[in-house]
């Protein structure tokens, strides 16, 4: 629903049906829900069953790559080694809040998910890796752990199924990077959040060297839903021209627009009718001017651009941007786009692990130049120069952190260049300074 | 010459330093050590332990981390340096983080932490008031975008706070 807005008749409120009901919160109010009767059935389930009824949902990971969870889960092979499951909870993308309300209002979803998730990858233990900002989640969600033990819903003989499933909440400390999965399994062993090199990829030497699936809060909530209902349903709840997005999808909205929230709607839905008629349109007296529809990573779309796209992996693809984490950010037409281009450069610059030189260099030489043409002290020739950082960036670095510092500033000066150039001042132009020799002076 | 003697400054616990983990919070990290299967791992639960209960994470807490963990200061120095929210110095009492990304950012983010800097009399981000009770700093992306201006104050996250709810938020603190 669209939290903290009523739910509009126009959204397929699965995951967020109990967002704003405290009562949910609690594991006898979760159970009056008819919470963890998916879990008893799923560990009674042999894990490759599990797994096909999820390959078969379609249900593809809600982190922002957009895997197919059962694929993924497949990859973990019962082979008598350890296995860990990691929940990515460190949401941290500017624009996106879904996995906090998820938290917060539904922590018994996110723990009985994580069990399911834990038990179809032959995983007995599992760790949710919750940001350290998120305060309340931790708490809410540590809670729901903490009655799920004293259940038996979890520990040495979970739900009385002779398995164990064990579920830890780990508390991260503040670094964006640590959502990236590998940089997330160091953070989680007490080291610094670098990203890790693939291959090995996670699901042949991940957390602690052994096999490990690491799966974001909403898609082990959504793959509760899937083996509740059934695959066929989950799929009934999307666009039926397009079986490669399916089930419904959280979308955080937020920026300049009249109703921010979170909403839940079926994959394809209209991104026209969901800006203006769900959210409410720009703010009052205000026209949209920019629109990014999956978190600050994603190349920036025009309205005109928004008006005719579906909101899908395919859908936002063919629109020139990408769904990645759900995160809707709108601009109205008051905002200097120069200006907030270059704080989301600023954020990727305080963000970079500076592992990678392009990374490193990039970021900071990008806000740089960004900043000094916002303050009118840039020339027409850092705007080439900002295209060259920015391919620079582009594919050659461990994880993508520099990819998406470079791609708001190449799809920012693709849209808005003229308000780039309207910031340079008409008489300034590149002065080559001859280099300096010894022996002439 | 002792080993001691050898150990660079703040590299190993002065006689001052009171132990962080003894009674309930000595329990609390050996539970927390069967959670993992490296001591290692107990590294981030360990320090926001110390901060907790010091206000911050002293070169003396974190020679303590070290030996508790069997890993070496510097280690967990270099741990710490990665991460924004350990504090490697005292804080004010209320530690204020208002968040300026983008997306809060275009809501008038800014005006808001400079609210926060003129109310608090910190004048300057990162630094503490002349009476002890406030830090500002500004902080990158809270998660609570749909919610701008989000601040935490500790660990307490306020919403939709506005540049005209500065004044009153602050007097409610002691």
């Amino acid at each position: 629903m669209g939290y903290p807005h009523p739910s509009h008749p126009r959204e397929t409120p699965v995951l967020s049906k109990y967002f704003g009901d405290a009562a949910a919160r609690t594991l006898t109010g979760w159970q009056a829900r008819g919470g963890y009767e998916t879990l008893r059935e799923a560990l009674a389930t042999d894990p490759v069953e599990v797994q096909n009824v999820v390959k078969d949902s379609g249900l593809r990971g809600r982190g922002g790559a957009g895997f197919p969870t059962g694929v993924k889960w497949s990859f973990m092979k019962p082979d008598g080694k350890t296995h860990y499951l990691c929940i990515n909870a460190d949401e941290s993308e500017p624009g996106t809040f879904k996995d906090r309300e998820l938290m917060r209002w539904t922590p018994h979803q996110l723990v009985e998910g994580t069990a399911i998730a834990a038990h179809a990858i032959y995983a007995e233990t599992a760790y949710i890796y919750i940001r350290g900002e998120y305060t309340e989640p931790i708490a809410r969600v540590s809670e729901a752990v903490r009655e799920a033990y004293a259940a038996g819903i979890l520990g040495a003989n979970a739900m009385g199924s002779g398995k164990r499933v064990d579920v830890h909440v780990h508390k991260g400390a503040g670094a964006y990077i640590c959502g990236e999965e590998t940089a997330l399994m160091n953070s989680l062993e007490g080291r610094r959040g670098n990203p890790r090199i693939k291959p090995p990829f996670p699901a042949v030497a991940g957390l602690f060297a052994k096999p490990t699936t690491i799966n974001n809060v909403e898609t082990v909530c959504a793959a509760t839903h899937v083996l509740r209902n059934g695959a066929e349903w989950y799929k009934s709840l999307s666009n039926p021209a397009n079986p490669k997005s399916t089930g419904t999808k959280l979308f955080s909205v937020c920026g300049n627009v009249a109703r921010p929230g979170n909403y839940e709607v079926g994959m394809g839905f209209s991104m026209k009718e969901f800006l203006w008629d769900l959210c409410g349109g720009p703010p009052a007296g205000r026209t949209f001017k920019a629109i990014i529809p999956g978190g600050s990573s994603v190349p920036i779309l025009t309205p005109e651009e928004c008006e005719g796209a579906v909101m899908d992996y395919e859908g936002i693809q063919a629109a020139g941007s990408l769904l990645g984490s759900g995160g809707v950010i709108c601009f109205d037409d008051s905002q200097d786009m120069v200006r907030q281009i270059a704080r989301l450069a600023r954020f990727y610059a305080h963000e970079s692990c500076a592992q990678c030189t392009q990374c490193r260099e990039g970021t900071a030489w990008t806000t740089k130049i960004l900043e000094r043409i916002r303050d009118g002290q840039g020339t027409m020739k850092d705007l080439d120069t900002l295209l060259e950082i920015a391919d620079n960036m582009t594919g050659k670095t461990i994880c993508v952190l520099s990819d998406s510092c470079a791609t708001p500033v190449v799809s920012g000066l693709k849209k808005f260049r003229h308000e780039f150039e309207a910031r340079i001042p008409k008489n300034r132009s590149s002065v080559m300074i001859p280099a300096f020799s010894p022996a002439a002076a | 010459m002792s080993l001691h003697a050898m150990a660079p400054h703040g590299h190993d616990q002065h006689a001052d330093h009171r132990p962080v983990f003894t009674g309930a919070r000595r329990a609390e990290l050996d539970e927390l050590l069967t959670r993992y299967p490296t001591k290692m791992a107990a590294l981030l639960p360990a320090l926001w332990m110390l901060q907790q209960d010091r206000g911050w994470v002293s070169p003396d807490g974190m020679a303590e981390v070290a030996r508790e963990l069997d890993l070496t200061p510097a280690y967990v120095k270099g741990v710490v340096t990665f991460y924004t929210m350990y504090h490697q110095h005292p804080v004010g009492r209320h530690f204020v983080q208002v968040c300026t990304t983008t997306p809060c950012n275009v809501c008038g983010a800014e005006d808001v932490v400079n609210a926060f800097l003129r109310e608090t009399k910190c004048g300057e981000l990162g630094v503490t008031s002349p009476d002890g009770r406030f830090t500002v700093i500004e902080v990158e992306c809270l998660g609570a975008c749909g919610f701008a201006t989000p601040v935490m104050v500790n660990d307490a996250m306020i919403e939709c706070v506005s540049v005209d709810a500065v004044k009153d938020l602050l007097a409610g603190l002691d």
